[in-house]
């Protein structure tokens, strides 16, 4: 008990850390007391050993790593739990949202979703000028970032142009906030091009927001639709995903004797594991946490049915590079058409085994394949299926290298494009680019600008003027600051051309 | 079949600052300028296979083979310790394209792409090149919606471009000073073809762009920012000027003692150009 309690101090005591951030770190700590959901001696382990990975998501899933209410529920017919009617305006319609959210748990105890705001508020916006609905989602957006401020919160518009979605980006671009993070869901026969370079100019202006390629997420979806969510994760709403557990590739190419090996032995034991990792925390949570009694259930804001669960890998340029060697091979990944096509065949399989292995309590009964954006404390391990930090190759390039992976990724493939600061000298070589990608089948499209001060750490967005000021000791009010500048420190995220902050979750005190 | 061959120094999937959106650009090798303030002088020579690049090279890229200088990019680190080798400003690592290639490679990225753009060393010095092209993009259904540009110094005679502007969408044209006497000692030419083009360019309605660059204490002189006033006024106010500022990068020989354009340097003469009524006035997004 010494080391805990010496622990438990150092978080009460920390200097950096406000009270509330202390006692989720606490309430993480206590979580971790309790004994692991039941594991065989291999799954553990291969746990143990870091093929892999559990994302610290803790010891007793509670709560589902990322729920995505569907909010026209309280909107429409209001909440009994809540003591709240439907509401009749714009004012109303936003209270009621500013309250339910705080009723939404997720991995990081905050909204991870908080709606497809366009499509939520528009009902409501009759007789509103475009002035009117500016200030209102300006006060709106300021009371996000300063009540929840975690940069995983993200908010979806699109793919109208609407003046609900104008609004929001042109609130966006003026604040520049950390929160919410924020994608526009772009379908080149619904979305006008006017609308797309409002957002990618918004991109120029604050690395927001993430565009996501509506039809190809639809038809992955059903008629309920699909969400995109902290770190541009594509999951059912009015569920979510249940958990989030990876595999790390790296590791398992350095279990391998040769690409054969690797793809016919390695990949599916290891590939396997990961499934009963995954299928442990899944029972836990549907069987014995007791959180599916919850109201967000019982009044219908969520289903059950509809958590899917995530088969995150990560460490692809690793694992490729790995295998070239075995072949005294020396293309490296994301720059050689071998080292590439090996990278394809290995998403292949992942996507095959993921399609055929039942996954119990999972939405459709079959868990949803994720190129994960990697966390703080990584080493040397290159997220999802990226291409390593400081070697990539020009915009054109890189998406072309990536871009038949993309398919394979359902529920999201985390990538970052860097573009040289000169780019805000000509807009419309960003809006072709992001235009031209989505045309030619990329999943998702998401860049930083070198220069701004509002970058991305993989998926959520950090000031690195605040990361400046948490190494001097002040603390932040952002609770992913912490995150950006552990993984500033531990990886080499700011040498990412230009400079891009990779990493998800720190989920844990260190 | 399209015979036209073109010596390219690099080609680039992807650049913002050739012209508007986002182009592919053709460097091609070789320039009739010899510009001290050059910052990619490895394109301004054609290699004369001397061979002394060889042994420089840290990768065993570069062989002589029958009296030629070979290269093989599958070896080469792109260290460009050949460039540096070079006593004639040439690049043994140049390719030669055909037009067929280059089309495969905007098909390959033309959903990215707004446009390609032929720069160099000088770019009309492969005039027949660009002009084969050119009519080919605009023959190919999947690429004709690709505009097509010129990044040139304006040596080019007037005849010449006469043929290679019914296929040319625009053309981004530096001049590199206004006085005939600082333009001779800048580039070892006289300006006179360079004026001639301009006009040429502008009567024709293809001058995208006039690209001026700052050196201090050569070209941010008064008289020769008042010249460049009323050159503009002359073309019509509504001309878009691009200020590029004087850097060391890339800039071999006396030319890295001479100091570079800062930020405000450029801004004053910017104000001054606005101040005279120019309405496009490009500043550089990034000093480095």
């Amino acid at each position: 008990m010494q080391a805990i309690h010496k622990k438990l101090q150092q978080i009460v005591c920390d200097q950096t850390l406000s009270p509330q951030q202390k006692a989720r770190y606490l309430s993480l700590e206590a979580e971790n007391l309790l004994p692991y959901p039941e594991l065989d001696a291999d799954t553990s382990e291969a746990l143990a050993a870091g093929v892999l990975c559990d994302l610290v998501e803790g010891h007793a899933p509670y709560k589902p790593r990322y729920v995505l209410p569907d909010y026209s529920v309280v909107l429409t017919q209001g909440s009994e739990y809540l003591e709240l009617d439907a509401p009749k305006d714009l004012d109303e319609a936003i209270n009621c949202l500013m309250i339910a959210y705080h009723h939404v748990p997720s991995v990081t105890g905050m909204p991870v979703y908080i709606g497809h705001l366009d499509q939520l508020l528009l009902p409501f916006c009759e007789g509103l000028t475009d002035d009117q609905l500016y200030t209102k989602i300006k006060l709106f957006w300021r009371y996000l970032d300063r009540t929840l401020p975690d940069a995983f919160m993200h908010a979806n518009i699109g793919p109208q142009d609407n003046p609900v979605a104008r609004a929001i980006l042109r609130v966006d671009a003026e604040l520049k906030q950390i929160a919410p993070n924020l994608t526009f869901c772009y379908d080149p026969d619904i979305s006008s091009d006017a609308i797309l370079q409002q957002a990618t100019d918004n991109i120029i202006a604050c690395s927001k927001p993430h565009i996501a390629n509506h039809p190809m997420h639809q038809a992955a979806f059903d008629d309920r639709g699909y969400g995109i969510v902290s770190c541009y994760n594509a999951l059912p709403v009015a569920g979510g995903a249940a958990t989030l557990v990876r595999l790390n590739l790296k590791e398992v190419a350095l279990r391998s004797t040769s690409v054969t090996d690797f793809l016919t032995r390695k990949l599916p034991y290891y590939g396997d594991l990961c499934f009963r990792l995954l299928s442990s925390r899944m029972s836990y949570l549907f069987e014995k946490s007791n959180f599916f009694t919850s109201f967000l259930v019982q009044e219908g804001w969520i289903d059950r049915q509809r958590f899917t669960a995530m088969y995150g890998i990560y460490g692809m340029a690793e694992a490729v590079n790995l295998l070239q060697d075995m072949q005294q091979c020396s293309g490296r990944y994301g720059h050689d058409a071998k080292a590439n096509q090996l990278g394809y065949q290995i998403s292949e399989a992942l996507a095959e085994l993921v399609q055929r292995t039942p996954v119990k309590h999972a939405w459709r009964g079959r868990a949803m394949l994720h190129s994960q954006a990697g966390i703080s404390s990584d080493v040397e391990v290159t997220p999802g299926v990226r291409i390593p930090y400081g070697s990539e190759p020009d915009p054109v390039t890189h998406i072309q290298a990536l871009l038949p992976h993309h398919h394979y990724y359902a529920s999201g493939i985390s990538e970052i494009l860097t573009l040289e600061e000169t780019i805000k000298n000509n807009p419309q070589a960003l809006f072709t680019l992001c235009k031209g990608a989505l045309a030619a089948g990329f999943r998702e499209f998401t860049a930083n600008v070198d220069s701004n001060d509002l970058v991305r750490v993989t998926g959520y967005m950090v000031r690195l003027s605040d990361i400046e000021q948490y190494n001097q000791q002040q603390g932040s009010r952002i609770n992913t600051t912490a995150l950006g500048a552990e993984a500033a420190a531990s990886t080499n995220i700011l040498d990412r051309k230009p400079r891009v902050v990779s990493h998800e979750l720190s989920p844990s005190y260190s | 079949m399209n015979s036209a061959q073109a010596t390219v120094s690099k080609i680039l999937n992807y650049s913002c600052v050739d012209g508007p959106g986002n182009r592919l650009v053709v460097f091609l090798q070789g320039c009739n300028f010899n510009c001290s303030s050059c910052h990619n002088p490895h394109t301004i020579g054609i290699c004369n296979h001397c061979g002394d690049c060889v042994p420089a090279c840290p990768h065993k890229a570069l062989t002589v083979l029958e009296g030629k200088v070979s290269f093989d990019p599958q070896q080469c680190d792109q260290c460009d310790a050949c460039l540096r080798a070079c006593s004639i400003n040439a690049n043994p690592m140049v390719q030669t394209m055909s037009v067929e290639a280059v089309l495969a490679r905007l098909t390959e990225h033309h959903l990215m792409l707004d446009g390609i753009t032929l720069s160099g060393g000088e770019a009309t010095l492969q005039a027949h090149f660009i002009g084969q092209l050119f009519k080919a993009i605009k023959a190919d259904a999947r690429l004709r919606h690709l505009s097509c540009f010129i990044d040139s110094n304006g040596q080019l005679g007037s005849s010449a471009w006469q043929r290679l502007l019914p296929v040319t969408d625009g053309v981004l044209l530096d001049i590199k000073a206004l006085d005939a006497d600082l333009h001779q000692t800048l580039t070892g030419r006289s300006n006179q073809r360079v004026l001639q083009s301009l006009r040429l360019l502008h009567q024709a309605d293809k001058l995208h762009e006039l690209r001026y660059l700052v050196i201090p204490g050569f070209t941010d002189r008064p008289s020769e920012v008042h010249a460049l006033v009323e050159l503009v006024q002359s073309l019509g106010t509504a001309t878009q000027v691009r200020l590029n500022a004087f850097q060391h990068h890339g800039v071999i020989g006396p030319a890295r003692e001479w100091p570079t354009a800062s930020k405000n340097d450029i801004e004053i003469i910017a104000g001054q150009l606005r101040q005279q009524g120019i309405e496009r006035v490009i500043t550089p997004a990034v000093y480095i």
